[in-house]
């Protein structure tokens, strides 16, 4: 497990096109689309970027996202802040799925 | 590390031109910032001797250098500044004077503010981040507040205001090892925190990525990360900044009178080769403003991304 994830793959994510090029393009447009700055600040998105590579546990992304927020002079203060909003979306997420195991339990409860 | 900067350009480096005349006045500095290039301080003791000054101002007496840019260390800290600057204000060009910014508020420096006034000097103050912590980690306790002190006694004197002439830039370095943002995006947050949370305006924001070498390049072989700040220079290599670089209309005087063909390279020690002129003793226009550029490994800083120059980003 040694090589997984290592630091240095993070530079190969320019060539995930291999294999699939006309895909991989039509990837790198809608990404830099939807990154670049529209009704939303590339402050909001970088944000939005870095909560979603948290709470996908996606180390590449973390570090990207880390530095671009960074780069973007957004604070650590406001990183721990959007980082808190991921985590009480994911905690909220599994307690809504609790539903389903409170529905089996009722059901299957004498 | 690889590929090499010389690797990842098909030719040559060319100057294009003598826009931009830098004057780097000397080394010594009341601060000592952690992002610091030059390796500036209060005890280095390098300084332009009044004769070079001399010389430098018959140069752009009989040259059409539009901008005249005077750097340091800090400027105002030259015993023959005031008068160098009234010289090169008599000249009519377009000049500029990169301050510290804190200086502006000691006792024997408050004045300085009355001298850029009076001469339409365009005033580059250093701040670093909006945030007073990262900035006073980077450049010394309790320095924010003296900076915001400073734009607004300039703000005061008309810069930085919408109706009037005199310019007021401000230069954002990353706080870290780490590459700055779009200028664009940063430009917008620092106008709207500054006025709102501080009441100060400015005209521009020059993003300006920190250079691997001098003090800067200590903290990152120090903090373990010179290999991967490198690896991301290298990684956001942009041929379209390459065709904008600063150094194709800039030259860089030195203290002593040496010609490099930017700041960087005179703290690297490498000065205009190839067969131009390089002191100003043997200054020659046509020679120079198409001479061959000595490059190195550290020009990855100014083609990464947009670009960076002593005027911010090139290539947005």
């Amino acid at each position: 497990m040694a090589d997984y994830y290592e630091k240095k793959d993070l530079e190969d994510f320019g060539n995930i096109g291999e294999y699939a090029p006309e895909l991989g393009k039509k990837y790198f447009e809608y990404y830099g689309e939807a990154m670049k700055a529209g009704t939303l600040t590339e402050r909001e998105k970088a944000l939005i970027a870095l909560v979603v590579a948290t709470t996908q546990k996606c180390p590449y992304c973390i570090d990207a996202y880390t530095n671009q927020c960074l780069s973007l002079g957004i604070s650590r203060e406001e990183m721990m802040e959007a980082e808190h909003v991921g985590a009480a979306m994911v905690a909220g997420i599994v307690l809504a799925h609790t539903t389903q195991m409170r529905k089996i339990i009722k059901k299957k409860e004498m | 590390m690889s590929p090499s900067f010389a690797d990842r350009v098909s030719s040559p480096l060319m100057a294009e031109a003598i826009g931009i005349f830098q004057v780097n006045l000397g080394y010594r500095c009341n601060l000592a910032c952690r992002h610091c290039h030059v390796n500036a301080g209060p005890l280095r003791t390098e300084m332009m001797p009044k004769e070079v000054m001399e010389q430098c101002l018959r140069i752009l007496e009989s040259h059409p250098i539009p901008a005249i840019d005077i750097t340091g260390g800090s400027p105002e800290m030259h015993p023959h500044i005031r008068w160098f600057i009234t010289e090169c204000a008599a000249l009519k060009r377009r000049l500029l004077v990169r301050t510290n910014g804190a200086i502006l508020l000691e006792k024997d420096y408050e004045s300085f503010i009355d001298l850029y006034t009076d001469n339409q000097v365009e005033v580059v103050v250093s701040l670093p981040h909006l945030d007073p912590y990262v900035t006073n980690r980077q450049r010394g306790d309790g320095v924010f507040p003296k900076l915001i002190e400073a734009i607004r006694r300039l703000n005061a004197r008309g810069y930085g205001q919408a109706d009037s002439d005199l310019i007021l830039d401000l230069v954002h370095n990353p706080g870290g090892a780490y590459l700055p943002g779009s200028q664009a995006a940063l430009e917008a947050l620092y106008r709207h925190t500054l006025l709102h949370n501080h009441g100060v305006t400015f005209n521009h924001l020059f993003c300006i990525t920190n250079m691997p070498i001098g003090r800067y390049r200590d903290y990152l072989w120090k903090t373990d990360n010179y290999e991967e700040y490198m690896a991301a220079l290298v990684n956001a290599f942009n041929p379209a900044a390459l065709g904008k670089v600063m150094c194709k209309t800039t030259l860089s005087v030195a203290w002593d009178g040496r010609l490099y063909d930017c700041d960087f390279n005179q703290m690297l020690g490498l000065p205009v080769c190839h067969g131009a002129p390089s002191h100003v003793s043997g200054f020659n226009l046509d020679e120079l403003a198409h001479r061959r550029i000595a490059t190195g490994n550290h020009c990855f800083g100014c083609t990464a991304g947009t670009g960076s120059s002593c005027q911010g980003e090139v290539a947005a």
